[in-house]
């Protein structure tokens, strides 16, 4: 059940069009259509176990590292299939936050930022490395908190300075989507304040899709909403139309507190 | 409470203490039994070995029986050394892992990427029988590739081959394992990069599972240190230093045998064994090291 608003987006940053997405006989996600908009953060809502991260991690391919995961449907970025894009230059137009924090373990914190170019065989001038670093740990509210240990293991931080970590990193690499799953569930408040202001930052020149549990967080920053429920989507809409006048029983439901 | 439970309580506390003793010396005389064969045998290798050890033993070639006997006439110290088996030895275990480490690291790696793959089980279970073939078996089989077709005669690379044989299953089995052990989502992290597969498993998954693989490594390696059998058919022995590879060379356990086998000689088993288990003990502990280091 899709909002009227939703049919004046032009231009998306995705269009999403009937996917599914299956692991083995069982359909995770069910013929989900959506169209992103472009520089706003959107957020993808549901009980758990709804697919969110099942629909989020078919945007970047990742389900084509099992087996057992199979995809249909097709999502359009600048009008062109996912599926049509070599994954990597498509992963490097999208950025990944885990839902659990995961710096590479042999990397220094610094090598952890700029992780992006080193995989890739990017090579930068040890300034420009430098300038990279900053600015993305900076953005991550980071900075502060490791300048003076950025050559020690990414590891030795704490869950939620890792995680900050993981997101500086996907912003290092400057991607034009970041996608999130539920990135703040190991943050303490402050923290977690911290990254809500840089997503709403972020989105004057990222899209942002953002799982989350929280709906306070989704009230908070986002500005469109999507919510699941059983693999459909159920509703997708302004999150301020979603939260004030709910369409669908099971969304009212939801955002009430009655499951989820 | 009263009194008489009291005492029943300490009773029982009292049965429990002495339960507790009692196990913890079953403990220390089963520890005991466990690790005194070790430090029998070093102190025995240790006690009867130690007065050949010198810099001599390290750099000269064995001598022949006819002055090993008139040092023993003359109640001397037997001259000589075994330089020619420790040379034997390094040339030997060198090329053995040159052909075994890449090797070994290649299909553990295919092993892991494939794990239901029927060409990757496969692969595995002939690992497997790899490793429980009798060294003797791979000594056998090395002299028909290697002697007779390759080097034309008893040959330091045909040594090596049979110890690759050996250590390649244990090198494929720690790699396979060690990459298991490495949480998908760390895979994930760099694909999500954009980084390319194989570079994934180069810069990601080697590194973060480097220790691992080098602990099955060092296993290996100090395995085949010690091997006999193979050698015999296949390095056949020298009593001289050969650097060239396909010409018969000698190694340290080739020469513990010849020792035994020679009553002039019998008092250099001690040494010679003690140089063994020394360079396998010290092998053993730099892995327990990088192994504990990085977990
Ligand atoms: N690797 C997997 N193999 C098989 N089934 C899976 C796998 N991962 C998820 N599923 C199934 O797919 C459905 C959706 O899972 P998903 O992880 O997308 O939920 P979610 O909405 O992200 O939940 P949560 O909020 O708890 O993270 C669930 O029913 C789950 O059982
Ligand atoms: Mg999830």
């Amino acid at each position: 059940m899709i909002q009227d608003t939703i049919a004046e987006i032009k231009n998306p940053a995705l269009s999403i069009q009937d996917l599914c997405v299956y692991y083995d006989q069982n359909k995770a996600v069910k013929n989900v259509s959506v169209d992103i908009k472009k520089n706003t953060v959107t957020a993808i809502m549901g009980p758990s176990g709804c697919g969110k991260s099942t629909l989020l991690r078919a945007l970047n391919r990742m389900h084509e590292l099992y087996d057992n995961i199979r995809t249909e449907g097709k999502v359009l970025i600048h009008d062109q299939n996912i599926y049509d894009v070599p994954a990597i230059k498509l992963r490097r137009q999208m950025g990944m936050v885990f839902q659990r924090p995961n710096p590479f373990p042999t990397m220094s914190i610094y090598e952890n930022v700029i992780a992006g170019y080193k995989l890739n065989g990017i090579r930068l001038k040890k300034g420009e490395k430098d300038e990279v670093v900053e600015r993305s740990l900076r953005d991550v509210a980071l900075w502060d908190e490791v300048k003076d240990t950025l050559h020690k293991k990414g590891t030795f931080l704490s869950g939620g300075q890792q995680q900050r970590l993981c997101i500086a990193r996907a912003l290092a690499f400057g991607p034009e989507i970041i996608l999130m799953d539920e990135p703040t569930s190991a943050l303490d408040p402050i923290a977690t304040s911290k990254v809500e202001d840089l997503l709403v930052k972020l989105k004057e020149n990222y899209t942002i899709i953002l799982v989350t549990h929280n709906m306070t967080q989704a009230a908070r920053i986002s500005d469109y909403s999507l919510f699941m429920y059983l693999g459909e989507l159920v509703e997708y809409g302004k999150t301020k139309n979603m939260f004030t006048n709910p369409i669908d029983p099971r969304t009212e439901q939801y955002l009430t507190g009655k499951f989820g | 409470m009263n009194t008489t439970e009291n005492i029943r309580l300490q009773d029982t506390s009292k049965g429990r203490q002495l339960k507790d003793k009692l196990i913890l010396g079953l403990v220390i005389l089963l520890s005991l039994i466990t690790i005194s064969p070790i430090v029998l045998i070093i102190g025995k290798l240790v006690a009867k070995g130690y007065r050949q050890i010198s810099l001599e033993f390290l750099i000269k070639n064995t001598p022949d029986t006819y002055t090993a006997m008139t040092a023993l006439a003359n109640g001397e110290r037997i001259p000589g050394g075994i330089a020619n088996g420790i040379v034997g030895t390094l040339i030997m275990v060198v090329l053995a892992s040159a052909i075994a480490i890449p090797v070994g690291i290649i299909v553990g790696i295919f092993l892991y990427e494939n794990p239901g793959k029927r060409l990757a089980n496969f692969t595995r279970s002939l690992s497997d029988v790899l490793q429980g073939v009798p060294s003797i078996v791979l000594g056998l089989i090395s002299y028909l590739w290697v002697v007779k077709h390759v080097t034309n005669g008893y040959s330091a690379l045909a040594g090596a081959v049979s110890l690759a044989i050996m250590m390649l299953p244990m090198i494929v089995r720690s790699t396979e394992e060690t990459l298991k052990m490495i949480p998908n989502t760390l895979k994930e992290a760099a694909l999500a990069l954009g980084t390319p597969y194989h570079k994934v498993i180069l810069r990601v998954l080697i590194p973060t599972g480097f220790s691992g693989m080098f602990t099955g490594i060092l296993l290996g390696i100090s395995r085949v240190l010690g091997e006999t059998a193979p050698l015999m058919l296949t390095a056949l022995g020298s009593s001289m230093i050969n650097l060239d590879i396909s010409k018969p060379t000698s190694a340290v356990p080739l020469l513990i045998w010849e020792f035994y086998n020679d009553p002039n000689m019998i008092d250099l088993i001690w040494s010679s064994s003690l140089m063994l288990m020394a360079i396998v003990l010290i092998l053993n502990l730099i892995s327990k090291q990088i192994a504990k280091k990085t977990k």
